[in-house]
This record gives structure tokens, sequence and C-alpha cells, in this order.
């Protein structure tokens, strides 16, 4: 029987290691998987490189582990949280800066066996062209800057090839989930869920609502379980009270 | 084209005037994404009776108003991560698929609030050089939009003209910008080139001319 449902977050996140490589589905705190970042800031993880679109405004779930030091280097579009700018300039964080739809199509792509595309999105700026600082020294220099990109023409226009994600570990919440893995998400909470799903070698699902097999209809399922390793319950303190059909707290 | 009428006090629209002046342009069955700042003030003014589809980033298609207080879902925000409501018909998808539709070119139009916009349609609207940089979606949506309208001052709070020759801000794409709304005027970019359709209510040529460097042609 398959049975990815697990019942200890803290014995689970036990492998990722330190320096690990995490794609994070979310957008702001919306669908954020708040409950297994906590767990891997109590764990102590550092050097970590986070993949998410952007940082929050708030020093929970990933604001949390800039805030306490852990990310080694953010790829992301929209960081927005001051103090993540404050460690950027210090050159304690390195910023790979990346178009918000190039970043999903990345981790999709890494997911999807997809090792690089061509993409008209960022043609012609610093973001292709090898200027963008991704990281400083500290002392107001640049130490180095995102690699410019290969540029192909395609129908007379400029493309530039970007790589496919595969990450380390894909961290992911859901609305609804069940033991074999299968995930549904609910409205605009899905957002990076999916593709981050899609990109790690080995996926962590927080899920608000254990459903039992088949209560799915297979025509509602967003995530199959064959992306999904683990299924955790998300906490009760994470953003929406999660309550949980058949099982208590 | 005169020092006088450069120098004199010329009113031009609000920015509710300016986000009323583009939502004309919208035509019924439109899929439209708004950018932050003036584009956002475009929905009160969409004409009756046309059905506009308004695309978010994070996957919402038939974006709703903002919900009465005390109804917000944290599972449904917009673009700027605010409370959100969704029209009937909508539907939702994930980041992937909805920056499919918008590089893939089925957006009609993205409306986005621009730093400068230069004489061929080049965009800066991402990135001021020593603030704190943050991209998006910007670079996707003026990438795959059949088309981009720029709303924007006519000048900065300096004064300095907006509509330049060349950016000196960093770019956001190159040749991406099909119009521009200011309080000033409209313009169209077609072949390349800026043309001046339209001129705001008691707003003469020659001053949207005295406070525009970038070169175009008058097409009133």
């Amino acid at each position: 029987m398959i049975d990815k449902l697990r019942h200890d977050v803290m014995s689970v996140l036990e492998v990722v290691p330190s320096g690990a490589s995490l794609a994070v589905g979310g957008f702001g705190s919306s669908g954020r998987p708040d409950t297994l970042l906590d767990a891997l800031c109590d764990l102590d993880r550092r050097d970590l490189h986070l993949i998410v679109n952007n940082v929050g405004s708030d020093f929970t779930g990933v604001g949390r582990m800039l805030a306490e030091g852990r990310i080694r280097r953010l790829t992301a579009s929209f960081p927005v949280l001051p103090e993540f700018y404050d460690e950027y300039f210090a050159g304690k964080v390195e910023l790979e800066l990346v178009p918000q739809g190039t970043l999903a199509e990345r981790l999709r792509a890494g997911g999807a066996g997809i090792p690089a595309f061509y993409t008209p999105t960022s043609a012609g700026t610093m973001l292709s062209d090898g200027t963008f600082p991704l990281r400083y020294t500290g002392d107001g220099g640049t130490a180095e800057c995102l690699p410019q990109r290969e540029v192909r023409d395609f129908g007379g226009r400029e493309h530039v090839l970007e790589y496919g994600i595969v990450a380390d570990f894909g961290l992911v919440r859901a609305y609804q989930g069940d033991r074999k893995g299968n995930l549904r998400f609910h409205l605009s909470a899905r957002n990076f869920n999916p593709v981050a799903g899609m990109s790690g070698r080995r996926v962590f699902a927080e899920i608000q609502h254990l459903v039992e097999v088949d209560a799915l209809n297979p025509d509602d399922v967003h995530l199959p379980g064959v992306f999904v390793d683990d299924v955790l319950l998300a906490s009760a303190s994470s953003p929406k009270q999660p309550t949980i059909a058949g099982s208590s707290p | 084209m005169t020092e006088t009428v450069g120098a004199s006090t010329v009113r031009g629209l609000s920015r509710e005037g300016i986000a009323q002046r583009l939502a004309r342009d919208l035509r019924d069955g439109f899929v439209v994404n708004l950018g932050v700042g003036i584009p956002l003030l475009i929905p009160r003014f969409i004409p009756p009776g046309a059905e506009v589809i308004l695309h978010a980033e994070n996957g919402v298609l038939g974006l709703g108003p903002a919900p009465p207080a005390g109804q917000e879902d944290p599972d449904l925000t917009d673009a700027g991560k605010q409370p959100a409501t969704l029209t009937s018909g909508a539907a939702i998808v994930d980041s992937a698929m909805s920056f499919a539709i918008v590089r893939g070119g089925h957006l009609d139009v993205t409306v986005l609030g621009a730093l400068q916009v230069s004489e061929r349609g080049d965009l800066a609207n991402w990135y001021v050089p020593g603030r704190n940089p943050a991209v998006g979606g910007a670079m996707d949506l003026v990438a795959g939009a059949r088309e981009v309208w720029a709303v924007m001052e006519h000048t900065d709070r300096s004064g300095r003209p907006k509509l330049v020759g060349r950016c000196t801000f960093p770019l956001t794409g190159r040749r991406v910008v099909t119009r521009v709304y200011t309080d000033l005027a409209v313009f169209h970019v077609e072949g390349g080139e800026l043309r001046l359709k339209e001129c705001a209510p008691g707003v003469p040529p020659e001053a949207v001319r005295a406070r525009t460097e970038a070169r175009y042609v008058e097409d009133l």
C-alpha cells in the first residue's frame, strides 16, 4: 500500500542538509508552506538556496529564514522585504533575479525533463546581458554578475536561453491531499506550488485537509502523487487554520 | 514649440482622468493585465456592457474588485497580494500556465506604469539603480502581450520628460510599447515611430511638444 502520510515533520525534514536547494511554492504568504519552512528553521538548516517567487512582507516563512541568516542564495522575481536587500547589498546573500514567468517555466521545465529553453522575456535587458549583480562585495563593489545569456534569433526576434531548475527538494502547500500524495489547491494559493512540486527531486507537501483516497475526483487532482514523496499536515499556526477530517490535531 | 507655452501652466488630466481615458479604449472581450499604480484605477471606468477579463500574474483570469471587509480569503489575492474576488466565469491556473497566457500572446493588452518610454517604444519601468531591484512579471508581460500600453505622468516630479529619445533607466523590454497614455496626450507607436494621436482637453499640441524629449509625428 502506498502511504506517504507522515506525522512528525521534524523527523521527515531531517534528510534536508544545510546547503540544499529548495523550490518553494507560494505567492507572498498565499499558498506558502510555512509549516515546512518553520521546521527547517527549527532544525537549524543554513546556507540554503531558496527558489521562490518572493520573500513576502514580514518575518514569517521565507522572511523568517532570511531574518535568521539561513539563505545563501535567493532565486526570485520579487523579493520585496527591505531587510532582504540590506543583506544583498551587504554581500551576505546572493540574488538571482529572474522574471516571474521565466522562473515558473524554469521550474516546470526542470521537472519535465527539459534542460533549457528559449524565451523572448528579458532579451535586451540587464537580466540577460551579464550586468546584473548576483553578489556584492559588501563595500559597494560587485563581486559577481548573473551570467550573460546565450541569444538566438527566432522569426526575427531575439530570444534568450534559460535553464530548467531541478531543486534538491520541493516544498509545497495544498488545500487537500490523500495518502497517495494527490494534491488539490484552492484558488490563487495554487500559484507556484505545482511547478515547485515538479522541480524538486524529493517533494514534501503540507496539506490543510487530509482526505480519503478517491475523495478527490481524478479530474480535480492538480498535482498527482507521482510528484510527491511525503505528505504532512499543515500546522494550526500556518496562515490558514486547518481542519483535519478524521484526525485529531 | 515656444518657451512661453513650455513654461506656462498646463492643466492635464488627473490620474483618474488618465485611467478613464484609457478605459474607453478597452473593448468587449479583451483579456487585460493591469500593473500597479494608475492602471489599478482603470476597472471602475470600464464602459458598461464591455466584458473585460482581468488577468493577474498569480494565476487568476477574471479578477474582480476587492472584497468587503471581513470577507477576505487568504487563498484569493491579486498580483499585488491584496485580497481579491472573482467575476463570474473566472478561472484559476498555476504560475506556469499564467505566464503561458502572457508569453504566448493570449493577452490582448497589458497596461503598465512607466519610468520612461523611448521614441522607438522601449520601456523602462522595473528598476531605478541604487534602489531595491524587483522585476515580477513585467518583462514577461511586455514580451508577450499583443499590445503594451504605458500609462504615466507626462513628466517626472522635477518636470523632466518621461517620453525620451533613449531610456536612461534599465530597460524592461526593447521596442515593446504600442501606446502611451499621459495626463497630456495619447501616443501610438506605429512602424517603430511615435505618433501623437490626441491631446487632453484644453492642452495645446505645443505644450505637449515642449514637455516631450522624444521625436514624434503629429497625427491628430
